[in-house]
């Protein structure tokens, strides 16, 4: 890991660097386990997401694995999740914890991190000529509060969590199922992962809009400033106002499991329905927290590579703002099943298909961007291009699933789960995978490979699609979520979207060829390898940038 | 324990070195697809189905109330690309409007957009157009296609509201069904009838799980995962009120078919109802993670004409709304007849006993 983060960050660049002096780096330890900077606590992210994302990734290899035939044959065997027992029940509690894991990883300590820790950590200060972030101190704890965090996690899959080892009451954590239902420590652990992880995000997003309100370079006015930022502005306020409600309900979980408290438990009075609205509170926030950024990476992307401004500058902030505000009242629709009321599923459904709009604004918007431009097709737009069409999929399911009386048959099948991969799977990790290409020479100095991070897109973008979009069949013939075994009926498309997961890998295998290749002998990158369309403020600065970067502030006019 | 915990953790190992070598590895498993892992041992002593014992049951005839066999492609998954066929009026009018309002649209906005992608990448590539303009600003097509997609949800809404309407204005039920999720069964009562009984997931005949007191399941149940040992029967062009709950964690009781998910939240009482006028078997599964065997309480509803149900009802010691109990109404404490398989003490009121009490003779 230290090979990486050293390749991936700056070497020392004597012959070349303009800001010689300013480019005295700490020692190993000072500078990677106490570090202030902002570039470097980015880079610690970044190695720390795609950690996670092996590990979320390898583990849907097991869940696609097991589903590939009908019956139990992955499960049974000496599986790292509780070996290879013979207990039936065992077995399945795996396929439980499995599910959980993958996606507590993915959504806590994959793309939060990628997005929010790596890319706007690095770029946010950079692209508002700011020369760190405003807390210098709390970025570091942020990032550090992740890793046990993340330890919490993995070390809840060797305690007990009831049926067997691990917490298997899948992401949402749902009460009573992780309250009486969950005896043991693993949903513990889990629970304590979660509170690390939120505290982390929200210092973090302190930090954010500390920055982003306080350290502009003179003349970046809120209206200037990259869409990137504004989407790392509003998914900071996102954070700071959704995580606390999280915090709040897990934390009553804990004291229902241990203190004796109900409530959740309607013996003593509590409402088992009554977390799920507390977590969707949170959870609805949460999606657009992971997509948001993306948003703001593609915003980049799309006009870099047209060689033109973005279309409806303005219309487009204001779109993640508004986004960002109705994410906050459509919770519910996540919860149609559960026994509401009919006025109650009326409105979620119409508060529900609003954000289509702000939403449409934002693709139309990237289109009219590419419109009239002079367009080029490196990796990242690749990747942006890919994104907006994808997402678009995503987006009218989620139309689809907005409609009270119709989510009543999709609710919990796979038709869901095709839908949340595909504005995120396909929409988050594209986004980042298009801004990782993008800025990559900028983070590391060098250029990375162009025909692989192509076959990488093709192999990836076939590979996804392969993956999830016969789950839309599965879900709308009926196949239920989280299950670890099927009926015969279901076999042929889950065997599809077991094939499209090999290639998936085989494209994320390239990825790491790619990027060890590039770290190790990629050309040097210059200043600004996109051209004329790169016209945000990193590009002025070196490749990679000094380690203390705008000793004097740039302005802009 | 601690052998155990070293083998996961070389296990861990394995698993985190090799996320790429996973697919190659897939295909070794292709050889061995019989269901629940032949290979391995029998579990230890798992108690399964509490109950049913197999000297208590007679013989199962296909075909007769309470075991019809199931049309092939009507209330189960058939594999196709499509929502099930539905045999309710609210299930008709959903799929009506998904299949030819709201699956259209998503069509045509993906290929809209497909369709305007294509064009800018191939009309405004560098080579073709090596000048870019410097357009950053259109109000008008910036209005229009802020107005265009709200009149698209409004065409959306209409209907979709219409069709919560109908769902919660459901005619006056006919019938009543009480549903318990339990970790892993249901429990079905008819408190207008005086009947209630368990059902569980059919098992496999090869499944080394199954008890030998428990019977495995035949084609004639119903597909394998979805057929249980005791089914739901409900008189056909009845409404039927369905009172969900659950006494141990969230269960969601879902059949497809019928157009209906209700989540069986512990401590409350959720309703949700259907008409269904066709006859057949149909299925569902419960659609709320509930713990290890989730996947395998699966709900089997057979829908049988009138006369038919009121021999169900009957054979199960149940009596129609009106007519005369044929015994004091049972109750929790009602005795439980010793399991004896005749016809005559089918006839007794054996059932409405909790969880784990012996269900019913028949």
């Amino acid at each position: 890991m230290s090979t990486t983060a050293d390749a991936l960050h700056l070497k020392p660049h004597d012959a070349h660097d303009a800001h010689h002096d300013a480019d005295h780096k700490p020692g190993f330890f000072t500078r990677w386990f106490m570090s202030t900077n902002h570039k470097d606590i980015g880079t610690l992210y970044l190695i720390f997401a795609i950690t996670a994302g092996v590990i979320g990734g390898a583990i849907s290899g097991i869940m696609r694995w097991e589903l590939m035939e009908p019956g139990i044959q992955v499960l049974n065997r000496a599986w790292p999740i509780g070996a290879g027992t013979a207990n039936f029940d065992e077995w399945t509690h795996h396929w439980n914890v499995l599910i959980t894991a993958h996606g507590l990883i993915m959504v806590f300590f994959t793309v939060m991190p990628a997005m929010m820790g790596g890319f706007g950590n690095w770029f946010v200060p950079l692209m508002i000529g700011a020369p760190d972030m405003a807390f210098p101190r709390m970025n570091n704890i942020s990032f550090w509060l992740l890793v046990p965090s993340f330890l919490l996690l993995l070390g809840s899959t060797f305690v007990s969590g009831g049926t067997g080892l691990g917490a298997g009451t899948g992401w949402t954590l749902y009460a009573p199922l992780s309250t009486s239902g969950s005896s043991g420590p693993a949903v513990d652990m889990v629970i304590f992962s979660l509170h690390l992880a939120g505290a982390s995000s929200i210092l973090g997003a302190i930090n954010f809009i500390t920055t982003i309100f306080n350290m502009r370079a003179p003349g970046m006015t809120l209206h200037k400033m990259p869409l990137f930022v504004w989407s790392v502005l509003v998914t900071a306020f996102l954070l700071l106002l959704a995580l606390p409600v999280l915090a709040g309900a897990i934390t009553m979980l804990l004291t229902d499991r241990n203190f004796g408290t109900t409530f959740f438990d309607a013996a003593g009075g509590g409402n088992v329905v009554l977390y799920q609205h507390l977590f969707w509170f949170f959870g609805h926030p949460e999606v657009y927290i992971m997509i948001l950024p993306g948003f703001g990476m593609v915003s980049q992307i799309i006009a870099t590579f047209s060689r033109k401004p973005i279309f409806g500058y303005l219309g487009m902030a204001y779109a993640m703002v508004s986004i960002g505000v109705i994410g906050f009242v459509v919770w519910a629709h996540h919860m149609f099943t559960t026994g509401m009321s009919v006025d109650e599923k009326m409105y979620f459904t119409a508060a529900t298909m609003i954000i289509a709009v702000p939403t449409g604004v934002k693709i139309f918007s990237w289109i009219a961007t590419m419109w009239g431009g002079s367009l080029t097709f490196e990796t990242p737009m690749l990747f942006a291009i890919g994104f907006i069409f994808l997402f678009t999929v995503g987006g009218v399911t989620g139309v689809v699933l907005a409609n009270g009386g119709v989510d009543t048959y999709m609710q919990d099948t796979y038709y869901v789960v095709a839908h949340f991969h595909y504005v995120l799977s396909l929409g988050a990790i594209f986004s980042i995978f298009a801004g990782f290409y993008y800025w990559f020479p900028k983070m590391s100095g060098k250029l990375y490979n162009e025909p692989l991070g192509k076959l990488h897109f093709f192999l990836m973008f076939v590979g996804v699609n392969v993956v999830f979009f016969p789950m839309h069949f599965l879900g709308l013939d009926g196949m239920p979520r989280r299950i670890p075994d099927y009926t015969p009926a279901f076999a042929y498309w889950n065997k599809i979207a077991t094939i499209g997961y090999m290639v998936t890998v085989a494209g994320v295998a390239v990825f790491f060829i790619n990027l060890f290749w590039s770290l190790a002998a990629g050309k040097r990158a210059p200043n600004n390898p996109w051209g004329e369309g790169a016209t945000t403020l990193e590009w002025t600065l070196s490749s990679p940038p000094p380690f203390h970067q705008y000793s004097t502030l740039p302005r802009i006019d | 324990m601690s052998p155990g915990v070293q083998m996961r953790l070389i296990g861990w190992a394995i698993a985190l070195a090799a996320a790429g070598l996973t697919p190659a590895a897939a295909q070794t498993p292709a050889a061995t697809p019989t269901p629940a892992a032949t290979t391995t041992a029998p579990p230890a002593s798992t108690a399964q189905n509490p109950g049913t014992p197999a000297a208590a049951q007679p013989a199962i005839v296909p075909g007769t109330v309470g075991h019809m066999i199931p049309t092939p492609d009507v209330g189960e998954p058939n594999g196709s690309k499509g929502i099930q066929t539905q045999v309710t009026p609210i299930g008709q009018e959903a799929v009506y409007f998904h299949d030819y309002w709201l699956l259209p649209l998503c069509a045509v906005i993906s290929a809209f957009v497909l369709i305007l992608l294509l064009i800018a990448l191939t009309k405004y590539r560098r080579s073709a157009n090596p000048v870019p303009s410097r357009n950053s600003h259109n109000t008008t097509i910036e209005v229009i296609w802020t107005l265009v997609p709200v009149l698209i949800l409004v065409a959306i809404a209409i209907p979709s509201i219409r069709l919560l309407r109908h769902t919660y204005t459901p005619p006056p039920a006919d019938l009543t069904v009480k549903v318990t999720g339990h970790q892993w069964y249901w429990t079905y009562e008819y408190p207008d009838n005086g009947v209630s009984f368990d059902s569980y997931m059919l098992k496999e005949r090869n499944d080394p799980t199954r008890q030998a007191s428990q019977r495995a399941r035949t084609d004639d149940d119903g597909p394998p995962l979805l057929a249980a040992d005791e089914r739901m029967v409900l008189p056909a062009g009845k409404v039927v009120k369905f009172i969900v709950t659950a006494d141990d964690v969230i269960h969601s009781f879902a059949v497809p078919a019928f157009w209906i998910k209700q989540d069986a939240n512990p401590g409350q009482l959720h309703e949700t109802w259907a008409k269904i006028d066709r006859p057949g078997v149909y299925f569902g599964q419960c659609s709320e993670l509930c713990g290890a065997r989730h996947g395998f309480m699966p709900i089997a509803v057979e829908v049988v004409p009138p006369a038919q149900f009121q021999q169900w009802i009957a054979s199960k010691g149940g009596h129609m709304p009106g007519a005369a109990p044929s015994a004091p109404d049972s109750t929790a404490i009602s005795p439980v007849s010793t399991a004896s398989p005749t016809a005559a003490a089918a006839a007794q009121p054996a059932a409405a006993t909790p969880a784990n009490a012996a269900p019913a003779a028949h």
